[in-house]
């Protein structure tokens, strides 16, 4: 991996056997073209990483959210993507009766859930059935572009870890790019 | 400005191109903080500046589609762009161009990875000097890409126009408000063409010449917007020391949790009551 990263636009050819056709690839007249700006990752699969973009919610993804509003049976989260997420009443931790959802969760809270289900409709369901999920209220949040996330967390969680060590706090790395931060002096 | 005695002496344009030869070009990629994806262009002595904003939700909301994101386009002349005070606001030709401007880039971009959400760019014209659609579409091109949006490949715009009987390409101001034709086209890399308008007249034969130069054009130009880009990065990626890491791995965060376990049942008590 110690090559240099080769740099490409959309439209440039990376390979020219579409077998290998990996994230941020398309395949025309049987080879495989960059369709996004950014880096050449080769290995089995061919892709292409992103230097910018938005957050699009996939399954199992943990990520920080905030209320942006309280329906009847829902709480509608912003996850800092186009779409926004959905979290029902029966996925937070206890039982709660519907006219309580404010006052465990209000407007403006930031929470740590998990994404269940994105439907075709991009319909995003989230979850807050685990343990390490939580609604958050201590610590601070910082947002960095989803592209780099990958690079926060390092290989194997080696850069993650590092930081970890050096300044004592929990750090927990949402995939759309906000980070928590919790500390003993926050 | 006044109607030049003649635009070609001795091969030459007034302004010392060659017939077939294009503007001198300046890109910059990453120009605006706040927008996704930006990018400003000098074309001879046009200023363009674009602005792409999104995959974000729709406003409004009727606007969305369910299965593909929507492309808005809107390209603005600022009043102090021409010689003469331009009225500021939208206006007919102005409308005009938003739209096929928005045709020429919309079938380069992978709309369906997005449905439900708008991808809005926004091409500000700060100094006119002739094929400022074409100069915009290069733009909002290269904005697009800075601002990570899956595309096909870029779209480059070039002009042709024909002066004194003789075809040129990358009409200036002069001859543009003087000459006889001006035929902008924009193409993708792969030489499909997405844009193509004409006012003024052309025999045929001098049409299918005009594609050719514009075309040829377009090529130069492709390969400007590509440098563009790649220069931006180019630096930062050779000073790295690490690589650039791509992960496999999964959730990190899986630990964090062991760590906070004890906190969160007393955290949540202390919610309940």
């Amino acid at each position: 991996m110690s090559e240099k990263q080769r740099i490409v636009i959309p439209g440039d050819l990376v390979s020219r056997d579409p077998a290998r056709r990996g994230d941020g690839t398309y395949v025309r007249d049987g080879s495989l073209y960059a369709s996004l700006y950014g880096l050449v990752n080769e290995r089995e699969k061919i892709r292409v990483v992103p230097l910018s973009g938005k957050y699009v919610p996939t399954r199992r993804d943990v990520v920080v959210g905030f209320v942006k509003e309280v329906t009847f049976s829902n709480w509608i989260v912003d996850i800092g993507s186009p779409y926004e997420g959905l979290l029902h009443v029966s996925e937070y931790p206890r039982r709660i009766e519907l006219d309580e959802m404010s006052a465990h969760l209000g407007i403006g809270e930031a929470v740590l859930v998990e994404v269940k289900e994105v439907d075709p409709m991009m319909k995003v369901e989230l979850t807050m059935r685990d343990r390490r999920l939580r609604v958050i209220r201590s610590g601070r949040i910082v947002e960095i572009s989803p592209s780099k996330v990958p690079r926060l967390i390092g290989h194997g969680g080696s850069m993650i870890s590092l930081i970890k060590g050096a300044s004592d706090c929990s750090i927990v790395v949402g995939q759309n790019g906000r980070v928590w931060i919790n500390g003993k002096g926050c | 400005m006044t109607k030049p005695e003649s635009f070609i002496t001795n091969g030459i344009r007034i302004d010392g191109r060659k017939p077939e030869e294009i503007r001198p070009i300046t890109i910059e990629v990453g120009v605006l903080d706040r927008a996704d994806g930006s990018c400003y262009i000098e074309h001879g002595l046009n200023k363009v500046l674009a602005a792409v904003y999104g995959p974000r939700e729709v406003h409004p909301r009727h606007m969305q589609k369910p299965t593909t994101a929507i492309v808005r386009f809107r390209y603005n002349m600022a009043s102090f762009s021409v010689e003469e005070r331009k009225r500021p606001g939208p206006d007919r030709r102005s409308v005009e161009v938003s739209k096929v401007s928005r045709e020429a880039l919309e079938p380069v971009i992978f709309t369906e990875y997005f449905p439900k959400s708008s991808i809005d760019v926004f091409v500000e014209v700060l100094q006119a000097d002739a094929g400022t659609r074409t100069v915009g579409i290069n733009a909002a091109s290269v904005a697009l890409a800075d601002a990570g949006i899956p595309m096909r490949g870029l779209v480059s715009a070039c002009a042709v126009g024909k002066v004194d009987g003789e075809l040129v390409l990358d009409l200036m101001k002069e001859e543009d408000n003087y000459g006889e034709a001006d035929m902008p086209l924009a193409m993708t890399q792969t030489g499909e063409i997405t844009l193509l308008q004409m006012d003024g007249n052309l025999t045929p034969e001098e049409f299918e010449k005009a594609i050719e130069m514009a075309q040829e054009g377009c090529k130069r130009i492709y390969e400007i917007q590509r440098n563009a880009l790649i220069e931006r990065y180019k630096r930062d990626i050779e000073t790295e020391e690490e690589p650039l890491e791509t992960p496999e791995e999964e959730p990190v965060e899986v630990e964090t949790v062991v760590e906070n376990e004890a906190e969160e049942e007393t955290s949540e008590e202390v919610e309940s009551e």
